[in-house]
């Protein structure tokens, strides 16, 4: 069997197939049983400086071609879930707390207080006021908030990139000069669903983030703009379901993955994606590493 | 799915604060399922079906407030049938519900009679102005009623009328109701757990089994999905009777 442990971003995983941020990520028991489902790595829902309840509902709706949502970053605060973080551990992979803030120092705080295997900078979630792409759109701020939390943290830091905007890769090359020891890329594209009946948007929010199948070929193109001018890794995130996903994703030069609206077919996805993924480099003779960004190097 | 449009038909008062919608359309649940309930512009709430066609609703808050001021001819929007319903075992079952977590017991008697099942009700009210589906249970089998101040039936907690029934008689033992009533239930029939299943409640948020907002301790049990309907045995080793998480994730006591 190939080997399918990778290092990334500072830090080691048995294989790159993660848990994405805000996926079954409330709890320390379901990221453990993410875990020992066989994921490579899990990351929490994000976590703030105090406790909010989200938005009302209906906070998700399934759409033809992937799943629309506006949580609106529920959390107990980050004091709040070092607990389950704790627990989380106990599955045996790797626990990046996904942290969210509406400045540098909030970030800071956050970083300062919890203790976590890696931080993971959400500097893009579309639908809450004051928070995620509001900063994350503009490069100065991302490049503020990465130091300030690399100044703070003892830990890596990645930084959770949107793909609304004209040029991410512009924010990316402010995530490395902020000394971040990865990105991830892509949060949900900001989008909207209405209910013909009465007119209404559905959305409990009104706008809300469209992920899932629909947004793949758009992660594929960011994580390959990103891969071409960064030296920092790219972890790909967005519309993976299957190995095949996988593989596309790190040929477009991602070093690892992470998957989110695929958990609607549940735990077993971890195991599916790992074990394609494993058959097919046994078939094509090829190491992990040598698909990543193998698209770049063949265009 | 997108939430689908539903007129609703009919409005009855069971209770005080409790009514019955019957909504335009049959979608074919099974007893112990819900439906994400989208009052349009409020918010969007889990509701048990008590019949194929309907939902019954207690007022407690600013949704089921919202759903109250609702009269026939309005509509709303209904994601369901979702989450796994009860499963008939047997065909000698008991019934134990507290409350509006009747509601969905009526329903699975109803079926179950159909199918042949004999079916004994052990229900339990706050007070006579509170009984509801009375007619309905009474018209399955033995009905046992027990209110908390005597006013009908025996007084005290349903586990007070768990002292007329021999458990191990039953096949099987449905329970919905406030989660201590049940926990209650629960410990006191330890040794029958194996043969209960109760509908239970957590805070629903996606409800598609992604969010996080539902799961159980300390299997991470995914309650919208894998659930609502779920095995004693199961509850017993878990947070079930002790905490709950609320709309921030964060832990809190049990009410109710
Ligand atoms: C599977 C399931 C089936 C249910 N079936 C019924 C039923 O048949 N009849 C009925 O009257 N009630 C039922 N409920 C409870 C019902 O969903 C809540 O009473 C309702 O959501 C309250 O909303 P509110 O805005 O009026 O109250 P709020 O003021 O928002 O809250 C009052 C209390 O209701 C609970 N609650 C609020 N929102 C939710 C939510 N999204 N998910 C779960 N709990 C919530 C909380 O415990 C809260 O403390 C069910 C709940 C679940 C999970
Ligand atoms: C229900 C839901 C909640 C999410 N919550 C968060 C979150 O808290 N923080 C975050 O950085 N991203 C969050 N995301 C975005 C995902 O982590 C991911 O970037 C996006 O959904 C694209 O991946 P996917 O297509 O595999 O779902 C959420 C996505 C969904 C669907
Ligand atoms: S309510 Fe979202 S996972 Fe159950």
């Amino acid at each position: 069997m190939p080997s399918l442990s990778v290092d990334v971003g500072g830090l080691r995983l048995k294989n790159p197939v993660m848990l994405a941020a805000g996926i079954l990520g409330t709890t320390g028991a379901s990221l453990r049983r993410a875990a020992l489902a066989g994921a490579g790595g899990v990351v929490t829902k994000s976590l703030g400086t105090s406790p909010r309840e989200g938005h009302p509902g209906p906070t998700v709706v399934q759409v033809e071609c992937g799943l629309l949502n506006a949580m609106g970053l529920p959390n107990p605060s980050y004091r709040e879930f070092q607990e389950e973080i704790e627990i989380a551990r106990t599955g045996g992979a790797p626990v990046v707390a996904s942290i969210f803030g509406s400045s540098p120092e909030e970030f800071a705080q956050i970083a300062r207080g919890l203790k976590a295997d890696a931080f993971e900078l959400n500097l893009s979630c579309p639908h809450a006021e004051n928070y995620g792409s509001e900063l994350g759109r503009f490069p100065a701020m991302v490049e503020a908030v990465t130091g300030a939390v690399k100044a703070a943290a003892d830990a890596p830091v990645w930084v959770k990139l949107t793909p609304n905007t004209a040029d991410i890769v512009e924010l990316g090359l402010a995530a490395q000069r902020g000394g971040a020891d990865a990105v991830v890329a892509i949060n949900t594209l900001k989008a909207m669903a209405i209910d013909i009946e009465s007119g209404c948007p559905i959305l409990g929010n009104g706008l809300g983030g469209l992920s899932g199948q629909a947004i793949k070929p758009v992660a594929v193109r960011c994580i390959y703009e990103l891969a071409m001018r960064l030296e920092i890794p790219v972890i790909g995130v967005g519309g993976v379901g299957s190995w095949e996903d996988a593989v596309e994703m790190m040929m477009a030069g991602a070093s690892a993955v992470q998957v989110g609206t695929a958990m609607l077919k549940g735990y077993g996805v971890f195991e599916e994606i790992t074990g394609g993924l494993s058959r097919f480099l046994e078939r094509k003779s090829l190491e992990l590493e040598e698909l990543r960004f193998m698209a770049g190097r063949r265009s | 799915m997108r939430p689908l449009d539903c007129v609703i038909q009919e409005v009855r008062s069971e209770a005080p604060k409790i009514r019955t919608l019957r909504l335009d359309r049959e979608i074919d649940p099974a007893p112990g399922q819900y439906a994400m309930i989208w009052v349009r512009g409020v918010d969007e709430i889990p509701m048990s079906f008590s019949g194929p066609d309907t939902i019954t609703v207690q007022e407690v808050g600013i949704a089921t407030q919202a759903l109250f001021s609702l009269g026939a001819g309005s509509s709303i929007g209904l994601r369901g049938p979702l989450g796994r319903g009860f499963v008939l075992r047997g065909d000698r079952i008991l019934l134990i519900g507290g409350g509006v977590g009747t509601a969905p017991l009526a329903f699975l008697g109803e079926q179950a009679r159909r199918s042949g099942a004999e079916v004994t009700s052990l229900v339990g009210f706050r007070s006579s102005e509170e009984i509801i589906f009375e007619t309905r249970f009474e018209a399955l089998g033995d009905t046992i009623i027990t209110t908390d101040d005597g006013s009908v039936g025996i007084r005290g907690r349903v586990a007070e009328g768990l002292k007329q029934l021999d458990l191990s008689e039953y096949s099987q033992i449905y329970l919905c109701g406030p989660e201590l009533m049940m926990w209650d239930i629960i410990s006191r029939a330890r040794l029958h757990s194996g043969k209960i299943q109760a509908c239970i409640n957590r805070y629903f948020k996606c409800a598609v089994g992604v969010c996080g907002s539902c799961c159980l301790d300390p299997e991470g049990l995914r309650v919208c999905v894998e659930g609502p309907v779920v095995s004693a045995d199961r509850l017993l080793e878990s947070e079930f009777g002790r905490y709950r998480r609320g709309p921030t994730g964060g832990r809190g006591p049990c009410r109710g």
